[in-house]
């Protein structure tokens, strides 16, 4: 079991979302995050004054899936959320332990 | 017998002649007499009638006098109904520029302006700004309208009221964000019981220093501010200027020496405060003749907005050009300069001009609001002292250079508010002379007065709040809420 974090543009969520939803995808985690990457944010002005937005809006979303599916999700999320310029965002895939679904509970693959 | 058939026929034909003629003149003098009675009687009929109408017209003009009459108290109602509403484009503007955490306590700032300048005006102000003349200086009765309640007074007191109260509103913005709440509304009860109405006297009492008296005679011209491009915004702007002196700038907006910027939280609300503000004008301007029947007032409202229009403009390409990009909040600025520089010269200049003292009050605006920043490194969230205070300033001058004047074949020869002397390009020197003198005195008066009086409440009081409660925000530690309570828990 493996844990996609997958951050991307806000504008892009919903693209995302229902991309994997289309895949059989349905459970997911979504958080608003702020962040920056290797440009450290964007200029923006102020009444004729430069000034540097150094944490920008993004989305983190999160989702835990068999190993079998990784690369699956992320072609998708690769495919839908890009468009090339900076800052279209990262995925950390990490490992899962243990999973419990608290209303049975059932654990790891049968909790997914 | 012939002879004297023709002796008896030359009697008779005398006889009859005779009789004809009495006969006649008998009837005719009966009918001659008749008619002369029948004059008689229609002379007097007509007298009638003449003084019927005599009458009729005196009930006509009577009746037309209180119409006029009517009309002004109506026109000046709603006038200042709109001037009233502009106190919701100053909390707008105000807001708009600034930070979340502060936003309820510019809230109460502004609300409480208006709510104290209610009371004030009508216990000092009024007196003190149109009561008996006391060398030229102030006024010195009709406190709280004492001894003048009728509804002429209380028409006049309602337009001139909803002015009062705006010369505080202008410091509120520039001293945003700091600002101890207490000290501020201290302040607010001086400027609107005196520091106003001392330079209101001064110009719109009729018998102040720059309309009567040595100045005026060495001179020979009066001052002319129309709607209070000084009375109003210079007394504001120069007040706002000495506060954010001794206030002090917001932590954060100069590092190492530099400006930084600290952007408001929401530009939506700071543009609908700008056209609250715009539409505010046509009362602010409009109402300024005092008389619902004056024709020019179709001139005050084409000016005010033409001058509106081109100070915005101007802006927006001076910030495209500097920048790269248009800003909007100092197009919204730009906006206001075009509007506070024409409130003086609104009713005595041609169209053209009106457009030329915008264009040239948005140059003042933006370069005011960079020289406060870069050059003194004082800190005016809103840009009031550039909008109010240079503009204001500007739009006093420019009556004297652009003013059409009151001489023969002037379009303005018949107006009854207007500035009499031509200006500059007309050939005048006196009216742009006597301008100069009452923009220094605005200037001076609000400026050294206000200094005064914030150091004084400095130091009895504290002007400014903590560090600390600066970082925290004016809201909670003023007012124990947060303007956005949902938000602020994720922010900050
Ligand atoms: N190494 C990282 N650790 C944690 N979060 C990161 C990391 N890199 C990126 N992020 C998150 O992803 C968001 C988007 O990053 P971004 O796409 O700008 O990365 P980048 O390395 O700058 O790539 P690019 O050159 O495409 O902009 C950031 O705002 C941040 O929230
Ligand atoms: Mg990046």
């Amino acid at each position: 079991m493996m844990k996609i974090e997958a951050i991307i543009r806000p504008t892009k969520i919903h693209e995302v979302k229902d991309a994997l939803d289309e895949a059989g995808f349905e459970s997911i985690t979504v958080t608003d995050v702020k962040g920056r990457g290797k440009q450290k944010g964007v200029m923006q002005q102020w009444r004729g004054r430069k000034y540097c937005v150094d944490l920008l809006p993004k989305i983190k979303m999160e989702m835990v899936v068999d190993d079998d599916n990784v690369d699956k999700i992320v072609d998708i999320i690769m495919k839908v959320a890009a468009t090339g310029s900076i800052g279209d965002g990262k995925i950390f895939i990490t490992p899962v332990t243990k999973i419990i679904r608290i209303r049975t509970g059932e654990t790891d693959g049968e909790a997914l | 017998m012939y002879g004297i058939s023709k002796k008896i026929n030359s009697k008779m034909i005398w006889q009859a002649l005779l009789l004809m003629s009495v006969i006649f003149m008998v009837f005719i003098g009966t009918a001659a007499a008749a008619t002369v009675d029948e004059n008689a009687a229609a002379i007097e009929k007509n007298a009638e009638d003449i003084a019927q109408n005599a009458e009729d017209i005196g009930v006509n003009a009577e009746d037309i006098g209180n119409l006029q009459t009517a009309l002004t108290f109506m026109w000046l109602l709603l006038c200042g109904a709109l001037v009233f509403f502009m106190h919701a484009g100053f909390s707008l503007v105000e807001i708009g520029l600034t930070r979340t955490k502060n936003t309820a306590n510019i809230l109460m700032k502004n609300f409480m302006t208006i709510c104290l300048g209610i009371i004030v005006y009508w216990l000092v102000g009024w007196g003190i700004m149109y009561g008996a003349d006391a060398a030229g200086i102030l006024g010195t009765d009709q406190f709280m309208l004492m001894g003048a309640m009728d509804n002429a007074t209380w028409n006049g007191w309602w337009f001139q009221m909803v002015f009062a109260a705006t010369g505080a509103t202008i410091v509120s913005g520039a001293m945003a964000e700091r600002t101890d709440f207490k000290s501020y509304l201290i302040y607010t009860v001086l400027l609107v019981a005196f520091i106003y109405p001392v330079y209101g006297h001064w110009v719109w009492s009729g018998s102040g220093i720059l309309t009567s008296g040595f100045l005026v005679d060495a001179i020979g011209e009066t001052f002319h501010d129309f709607a209070g491009s000084s009375v109003v915004h210079s007394i504001g702007g120069y007040s706002a200027l000495a506060g954010i002196m001794i206030v002090g700038p917001r932590i954060g907006k100069f590092k190492n020496g530099k400006a930084v910027a600290i952007p408001g939280h929401s530009l939506p609300l700071a543009f609908l405060g700008t056209l609250i503000l715009a539409l505010g004008w046509v009362g602010f301007n409009g109402g300024s003749t005092l008389d619902g029947n004056d024709p020019y007032a179709n001139l005050v409202i084409v000016n005010t907005f033409l001058a509106a229009g081109a100070g915005a403009i101007m802006v927006m390409i001076i910030t495209w050009m500097k920048t790269g990009k248009p800003d909007p909040s100092l197009t919204a600025n730009g906006m206001l300069a075009g509007l506070v520089a024409i409130t003086a010269p609104c009713g005595s200049v041609a169209n053209w001009a009106a457009v030329v003292i915008g264009i040239i009050a948005g140059i003042v605006v933006y370069a005011g609001v960079m020289f406060n920043e870069n050059t003194l490194k004082l800190d005016d969230p809103v840009g009031a002292v550039a909008v109010h205070g240079y503009c204001g300033t500007w739009g006093v001058i420019s009556v004297g250079i652009f003013a059409l004047g009151q001489g023969d074949g002037s379009m303005l020869a018949d107006a009854a508010y207007t500035a009499a002397g031509a200006g500059l390009l007309y050939g005048g020197t006196a009216q742009f002379m006597i301008q100069v003198v009452g923009a220094i005195l605005s200037i001076v008066w609000a400026f050294v007065i206000s200094f005064i009086v914030f150091k004084i409440i400095d130091a009895i009081i504290g002007l400014r709040v903590s560090e600390e409660d600066e970082i925290a925000g004016l809201d909670v530690v003023e007012h124990g809420i947060s303007a956005y309570p949902e938000f602020a828990i994720l922010k900050e």
